[in-house]
């Protein structure tokens, strides 16, 4: 640290950083709040303002570290976190079905958290490999494995929730020169998957069948020369991959599994039993009109309606005692966080650097989107935590390490090393 | 470059998506708004404290006491001993667990009622055993208390309101308690106030975390009022005691402003049955009962022949026709002649000549008659003279309903020449045709209460106020006002009228029911009477009838006192107006010998002959 870090961090980041912070206490002191007691500060709020101090201490001993460190450690750390994943199965501690935590002295801790910085800093570090080209199928399938090691051992804990969120990493691939064609491969997969539980099948079939002939018509008049084949490969597939959702669905999927996505689609109307939470969740939210019922006034948020409120609901809380302002304020000020480190990330020169600061961008983005979509009703009910926002001490100090990270990185993105 | 910005896009519409939904759940649809404030917050209702029911003299009357239920939760319930429980209850195990299930069907959340209105006794003896059943409770709600165990016809009870009370008056929700028959009935507004709510912050169990905003938006009860009766509770006792064993009924006016001072139907109930657990078993019970009609409130409903006390109604309407006047005189000969071959005895000797003075003491049938014939005939024809004759009836509150304040009651019937052209084709008939009216029995019906009133007006000469129970509201007197309402007679008519009535008791047909000191006025009636046994008409003994009042001047109390089967007049009715009159003005009775007699006598030997299916005597 100099004297010259005070002109050149990011103070819009730590801004940002600082009013989300803030308003999820406030949120979680809320959700939180016994009417009897009137008092939690020696519970969950205090224990959350705790690991805030923890994340700042620790974020300012990050500020004064070279970025060749990280780079140079990042194989290790990514090991040591695949290390406290694997150590899970002996050591951990099952809760809410899932054995994802440690039990440190009365404090838990949940690995799979800490696992985002590591595989972030593995896949900068992959990637900026100088032997490394995205492009490059080898490349590719390397980003993959490092991807899919930590998934794969959080999908066995289980906890598909966080699994999913590693999915975020392969949005710096496309970043970093990965065909866009994946992308439009796996939107028009998750079009088909969905369109085939809302209609009939045999109506998607012949729809598909229908649509590649016309198209095939259509490129002959246009062209006599032109290859049908393509039309016909993609036709078959999109068939094919049709009748296999329909058989995952129907024959391999349980009841809950499907119940879910036809909670979500509004196949089904469920407001008792799994659509619970979301229902009560919009209840909620909906409740609070244009500027909400204010701080402690949430009757849906004392009412404890929300199941889930401080950690993967929160977003129920500011909605109902917020309001359409506080909640269109907070997905403001996270679209101010994500777009400007994706812009700061741009101008860097370091490739190691840029990547990572992708990294955190699309974990944030992830979450974001993921979370609140959950809690508008717009996606299934997958559990993850709202960045800075939700109770959670690991998810406040894995976020918080990343955004001094990012601070560093980009104060010293004029230095080479 | 478009790769370098595809994460910020995205970015931008996923926002944009976000926005767009939560303006259509905080901004657009009020649907999610207004179901908030159903599951979070609890509108419960506040209830003032029902009024308290007061006697004329500031006596109580009805008060309330606590009442218990025992609630269940059944989703808090743990395995318990469903046979001790339900013995507690003093409930068969069958129906024990059937309300279980109910409960169960209706929520595992909310709280159900399993037991209602326990008594304090039996709320101690549970409330001691509580602790075994997780998942039950007692809910402390109040129900009323009787101080007296008379008067349950004028009082009326309350219970809880049924589906058909809910869809007529909205103000009820379920497992609210509605006023059911008389006063309660008729003042339920009154007498309940207006309830108000409080709101609850409720939780996701459905349990109450405390006031909702600090109670912001609670609405206060309007308090209920306590009112005051017009009955003298202590002479409502004595008048059930008098007809003990006896059916019949005793209507009491304070003449000059129509307050009921006393209204017995006997048999009676103690009121105090139809509270708590056992009501509807009880009520079951009184209203299973058909032969002694305990439900049947006598003094309003029952319409009788009204007799002998008619004639000086008719007495009235012909001085004021100037068809008689008091010197008029007719013969008597052991009765007359009222048409060829029709005879209508009479228990003068023959050759008397009566006066209507002694007409009256000597309750003439024959100078009625002849008085009644000239009613009828006073006119053009004798359907304008019986019209013209019903229309001064009218006026003493006969053949309609009169108007006082219970939801009880009955018109009597009074004839017009409608009636009997329909019977009788139009002039088909003639005063002699009709002749019974002339003394109270033929086609007239009269309730006792209109025996009572006509009384009142008799001793008010020439008017009543329509008589009602209402005293006072909270101690305020303005209440509804009774109209004060004139009959056609002109007041010089009563004089003479109630010189016999005077007579009556002096030295006519009811010298029992003489007072030292009090110039009692009044008439006695003995009433035939027919049932319909095993579908042949036979006669009964006949009705005890008598109406009085007292003291000759102004009057402080007009009453009816009717006896079923009591035989003549003087029997049973006109001692038991006398010990009536003496207990409401004197406050103490001299005639012992004669209050015991009353007290003691009964008539069930009289009332079980026609039950019990052999030949039978009647009059002895």
């Amino acid at each position: 640290m100099n004297k010259t870090l005070i002109y050149r961090i990011d103070w819009i980041i730590i801004f940002c950083y600082l009013i989300l912070v803030v308003f999820g206490l406030i949120n979680i002191y809320s959700s939180t709040y016994d009417n009897e007691t009137s008092s939690n500060l020696n519970s969950l709020i205090g224990k959350q303002i705790i690991f805030l101090l923890i994340s700042i201490s620790f974020g300012i001993f990050i500020l004064g570290i070279r970025t060749r460190f990280f780079q140079q450690f990042s194989f290790i750390i990514y090991m040591i976190s695949l290390l406290s994943l694997i150590g899970l199965f002996i050591f951990g501690q099952t809760v809410n079905g899932a054995n994802s935590w440690y039990f440190l002295g009365g404090i838990s801790v949940q690995p799979s958290e800490f696992a985002k910085i590591a595989t972030t800093f593995m896949i900068a570090k992959h990637l900026s490999g100088f032997q490394t080209n995205i492009k490059n199928k080898k490349s590719l399938i390397m980003g993959v494995f490092i991807i899919l090691l930590p998934v794969s051992l959080i999908i066995m804990q289980p906890d598909p929730g966080s699994a999913i969120i590693f999915c975020s990493f392969f949005l710096i691939f496309f970043r970093e020169g990965l065909s866009f064609n994946y992308l439009i491969l796996t939107f028009s997969a998750i079009g088909l998957f969905l369109v085939t539980l809302l209609a009939p099948i045999n109506f998607i079939i012949y729809s598909i069948v229908l649509i590649s002939l016309f198209f095939i018509f259509y490129i002959k008049n246009k062209n006599p020369k032109s290859k049908i084949f393509p039309t016909i490969l993609i036709g078959i597939s999109s068939i094919v991959f049709i009748l296999s959702v329909n058989f995952i669905f129907y024959s391999v999927f349980e009841q809950r599994h499907r119940d879910r996505f036809n909670i979500m689609l509004g196949i089904i109307e469920d407001t008792k039993g799994l659509g619970y939470n979301v229902n009560q969740s919009k209840i909620a939210i909906g409740s609070g009109g244009l500027t909400g019922k204010g701080f402690l006034q949430g009757t849906q948020t004392k009412g404890n309606f929300v199941p889930e409120q401080q950690t993967d609901y929160i977003f129920s809380t500011v909605g109902e005692e917020w309001g359409f302002l506080g909640s269109f304020g907070l997905i403001t000020v996270f679209v101010v966080l994500i777009i400007r480190m994706l812009n700061q990330a741009e101008k860097q020169t370091n490739i190691f650097r840029r990547t990572f600061i992708y990294g955190i961008s699309s974990l944030i983005f992830t979450h974001f989107v993921i979370n609140i979509g959950m809690s508008l009703g717009l996606l299934p009910s997958i559990g993850i935590p709202l960045p800075f926002i939700s109770y959670g001490g690991s998810s406040l100090l894995t976020f918080s390490l990343l955004i001094f990270i990012y601070l560093n990185f980009d104060s010293n993105r004029l230095n080479d090393w | 470059m478009t790769r370098n910005y595809f994460l910020q896009t995205f970015t931008f519409i996923i926002a944009l998506a976000f926005t767009a939904k939560l303006i259509e759940l905080q901004l657009i649809s009020s649907n999610y708004k207004s179901l908030s404030e159903n599951n979070a917050v609890l509108e419960s209702p506040v209830f003032p404290e029902r009024g308290f029911v007061y006697d004329r003299n500031n006596k109580v009357l009805v008060a309330n006491q606590p009442g218990y239920d025992l609630m269940v939760i059944p989703e808090s319930t743990t395995k318990f001993d469903t046979l001790e429980l339900s013995s507690l209850l003093n409930l068969s195990i069958e129906r024990f667990n059937l309300k279980i299930r109910k409960a169960i069907r209706y929520s595992i959340k909310i709280p159900s009622i399993i037991s209602s209105e326990i008594s304090k006794e039996t709320h101690a003896i549970i409330q001691e055993k509580l602790w075994k059943y997780p998942g039950f409770y007692l809910q402390k709600k109040s129900i009323r208390k009787y101080y007296y165990k008379v008067g349950s016809n004028i009082l009326g009870y309350i219970s809880e309101v049924n589906e058909n009370d809910m869809l007529m008056d909205s103000y009820y929700q379920s497992g609210e308690l509605l006023g059911r028959q008389g006063i309660e009935k008729y003042y339920e507004k009154i007498l309940r106030g207006e309830k108000g709510k409080a709101f609850y912050q409720k939780d996701r169990y459905n349990r109450i975390i405390g006031p909702y905003e600090d109670g912001k938006f609670d609405i206060a009860p309007i308090p209920a009022n306590n009112i005051n009766l017009t009955i003298d509770i202590e002479l409502q006792k004595y008048g059930e005691a008098l007809l003990k064993n006896k059916r019949g009924g005793i209507v009491a006016i304070e003449p000059e402003t129509g307050e009921i001072l006393a209204l017995i139907s006997s048999p009676g109930y103690d009121p105090n049955l139809l509270v708590g657990k056992e009501r509807s078993s009880n009520y079951r019970k009184l209203a299973n009962d058909t032969i002694s009609k305990p439900l049947f409130d006598r003094g309003l409903q029952a319409q009788y022949s009204p007799g002998s006390p008619f004639k000086v109604l008719n007495a009235l309407i012909a001085l004021q026709e100037g068809v008689i006047n008091k010197e008029t005189k007719f013969t008597c000969n052991k009765g007359h002649f009222y048409a060829r071959g029709a005879f209508m005895e009479c228990h003068c000797k023959i050759g008397t000549k009566n006066n209507l003075t002694s007409a009256i003491y000597k309750s003439c049938n024959t100078y009625f008659a002849n008085t009644y014939k000239n009613i009828i005939n006073s006119k053009d024809s004798p359907s304008d003279g019986l019209n013209n004759w019903k229309n001064h009836l009218s006026s003493f509150g006969l053949g309609k309903y009169l108007g006082y304040d219970l939801a009880t009651g009955q018109p009597g019937f009074i004839p017009d020449a409608n009636y009997y052209n329909k019977w009788y084709k139009k002039g088909g008939w003639k005063a002699p045709t009709i002749i019974s009216n002339s003394i109270g029995q033929g086609e007239i019906l009269t309730t006792p209460i209109q025996m009572a009133n006509f009384t009142a007006a008799i001793a008010n000469r020439g008017f009543y106020i329509t008589p009602h129970f209402i005293k006072s509201i909270n101690g305020d007197k303005k209440t509804k006002k009774f109209e004060k309402k004139r009959t056609t007679i002109d007041s010089i008519y009563f004089e003479p009228v109630i010189d016999g009535m005077e007579k009556v008791i002096q030295n006519g047909t009811a010298k029992i029911a003489r007072i030292k000191g009090i110039e009692v006025c009044g008439k006695t009636g003995t009433i035939e009477n027919f049932i319909r046994l095993n579908g042949k008409k036979t006669q009964l003994t006949d009705h005890s009838m008598f109406i009085a009042f007292a003291p000759k001047d102004n009057p402080k109390i007009a009453l009816a006192v009717f006896v079923e089967n009591g035989y003549w007049g003087s029997r049973w009715a006109a001692p038991i107006a006398s010990l009536m009159i003496e207990k409401y003005i004197n406050k103490n009775i001299k005639k012992k010998w004669l209050e015991n007699r009353m007290l003691n006598g009964g008539l069930n030997d009289e009332y079980f002959k026609p039950l019990s299916g052999k030949p039978f005597r009647i009059n002895e």
